[in-house]
């Protein structure tokens, strides 16, 4: 069991000003989650009539890229992971810890930890979609695909939208989670329909945002809790450069 | 908005022109040290004198020299562009970071690197560049012709200590700008590829210790194995 004292970013609404108010926690399982620990403050403060810490979660199982939380200077903690699959064992009896939202212009404090990630949908909406044909459907043995091209599409697929390479990254770019919404797509053949377009319309959208240029430090890829590697980085660059030079859009 | 501008005004289009104009100075690197190594030669300077003559006059070499200069101008107005657009890019700055052992000290400098060595340019422009240019600097006659004598002049400046430390100090934080900015740039250009990217980062590192060392070891090897011209070369 661990007693800790956290420094937690509270924030009224988007307008507000916000500061870092310390609360003790005790009684902490080391088997806890992050999350399951920010569970139990949470009941302390609405036991005692006072508003909870706002924060995202949804799956909790490392799936869907809801929960966020900037802690102790690393977007989902000390391990590269979500918060969700954040154990309380990676921290010690006594420990402060300090909790911040992901800090952005592209994503704006809502209320405490919580943060609009819509800039990312909106990123998605520019073009991370595939045109599907109606029809029949074709045999799959018709569109071959090499195991290592196959590979590769899927480890960028597996970019859950987190937001944590953002939140990593000194110059808040979004880079990372672009290249990898255009790597899964643009190294497939079902992504070539719009494959110029895409390229153009998600990095537009992306600087539309307000997220910064990445000056390829790594610390995004460093902090990713699926390792989306930095040669996604590399492909929009050729992807986006090459779709500027070709495409009919003047 | 014509896709060119649109381009070049957007986040990757900048990248670019910052690798493009980064890897044009490296080449600039290269032949300005190949170059400066006559400074070793031990004839009292009269080939390091006819190369700087041949620098300052040949035609080809100027098309060289005016793209060297645009692309340090470009480099650093860029630079600054893209510095300003991330700092907007976080306006709440967070209380605690701690950046992953991954990242390196240059890679998170670059912009404070680039500044010392823009200090460092002015002083050695000023120092050797302007007056070979528009200075006035003594004749030395050879029996291939009549020269200015830029050699006595970098001799005469190597004499004193602050400006032997400015200039191995500088190079120092070069080293670490290339260290970072050389693999950088091919990344930028999208040149990542498990066959080339292992030795790309291996050229990076060695050209950014290699190429800093030789041109700090000018000033080093004046300083203590060459003695003052006798007056003023200027
Ligand atoms: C001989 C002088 C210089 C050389 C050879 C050089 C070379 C480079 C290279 C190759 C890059 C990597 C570009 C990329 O990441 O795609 C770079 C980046 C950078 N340089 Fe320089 N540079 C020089 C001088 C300067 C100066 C004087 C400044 C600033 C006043 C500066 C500021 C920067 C900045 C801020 C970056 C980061 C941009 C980025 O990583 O994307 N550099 N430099
Ligand atoms: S690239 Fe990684 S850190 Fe960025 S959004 Fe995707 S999963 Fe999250
Ligand atoms: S809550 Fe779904 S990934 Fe953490």
């Amino acid at each position: 069991m661990m007693n800790l004292t956290l420094k937690v970013w509270r924030q009224k609404n988007h307008k507000d000003k916000g500061g870092f108010v310390d609360y003790k926690v005790s009684g902490i399982s080391t088997d806890m989650s992050f999350l399951e620990m920010l569970d139990v403050l949470n009941e302390e403060l609405s036991a005692k009539g006072e508003d909870p810490v706002h924060f995202d979660h949804d799956c909790r199982e490392g799936i869907c890229g809801a929960c966020s939380l900037y802690i102790n200077g690393h977007p989902h903690g000390p391990q590269q992971t979500t918060t969700c699959q954040l154990h309380m064992r990676s921290f010690a009896d006594g420990d402060v810890i300090t909790i911040e939202p992901w800090r952005a212009k592209g994503f704006p404090v809502l209320k405490d930890l919580m943060t609009d990630r819509s800039a990312f949908d909106r990123i998605i909406q520019a073009g991370g979609y595939v045109s599907v044909n109606t029809g029949g459907v074709p045999d799959a043995n018709e569109i071959p695909v090499p195991k290592i091209i196959a590979d590769e599409a899927f480890d960028s697929a597996t970019c859950i939208s987190c937001g944590a390479c953002v939140a990593a990254c000194k110059n808040a770019s979004a880079m990372l989670f672009v290249s990898a919404k255009i790597s899964q797509l643009a190294l497939l053949p079902q992504g070539q329909v719009e494959r110029k377009s895409r390229a153009e319309n998600m990095v537009a959208q992306m600087d539309a945002e307000g997220f910064g240029a990445c000056t390829n430090i790594g610390a995004c890829s460093a902090e990713c809790p699926k390792g989306i590697k930095l040669s996604n980085i590399a492909r929009m660059n050729r992807e986006y450069f090459s779709a500027v030079l070709s495409s009919d859009n003047v | 908005m014509s896709w060119v501008t649109k381009t070049f005004k957007s986040t990757l289009g900048q990248k670019l022109i910052m690798a493009l104009t980064g890897l044009f100075l490296i080449i600039f690197l290269i032949g300005h040290v190949t170059g400066n190594l006559l400074l070793f030669k031990d004839d009292g300077g009269q080939a390091f004198n006819e190369y700087a003559d041949f620098m300052t006059t040949n035609q080809f070499v100027q098309i060289l020299s005016i793209t060297t200069y645009v692309s340090i101008l470009v480099h650093i107005i860029y630079s600054i562009l893209l510095t300003y657009l991330n700092k907007r890019a976080r306006p709440v700055a967070y209380a605690k970071v701690d950046p992953p052992k991954e990242s390196s000290f240059s890679s998170r400098n670059m912009g404070i690197l680039g500044t010392i060595i823009l200090i460092f340019l002015v002083v050695h422009l000023q120092g050797f560049w302007y007056r070979m240019h528009w200075g006035e600097i003594q004749q030395v006659t050879y029996d291939t012709g009549v020269y200015k004598n830029l050699y006595a002049v970098v001799v005469w400046a190597f004499q004193v200590e602050w400006m032997v430390a400015l200039y191995v100090i500088a190079m120092i934080f070069l080293g670490f700008h290339l260290s970072h900015g050389f693999a950088s740039a091919f990344q930028t250009l999208g040149l990542n590829h498990r066959k080339y990217t292992p030795a790309i980062k291996f050229i990076g590192r060695a050209f950014a210790i290699v190429v800093p060392a030789l041109f700090a070891s000018m000033p080093l090897y004046i300083y203590f194995f060459i003695s003052a011209p006798e007056k003023l070369p200027f």
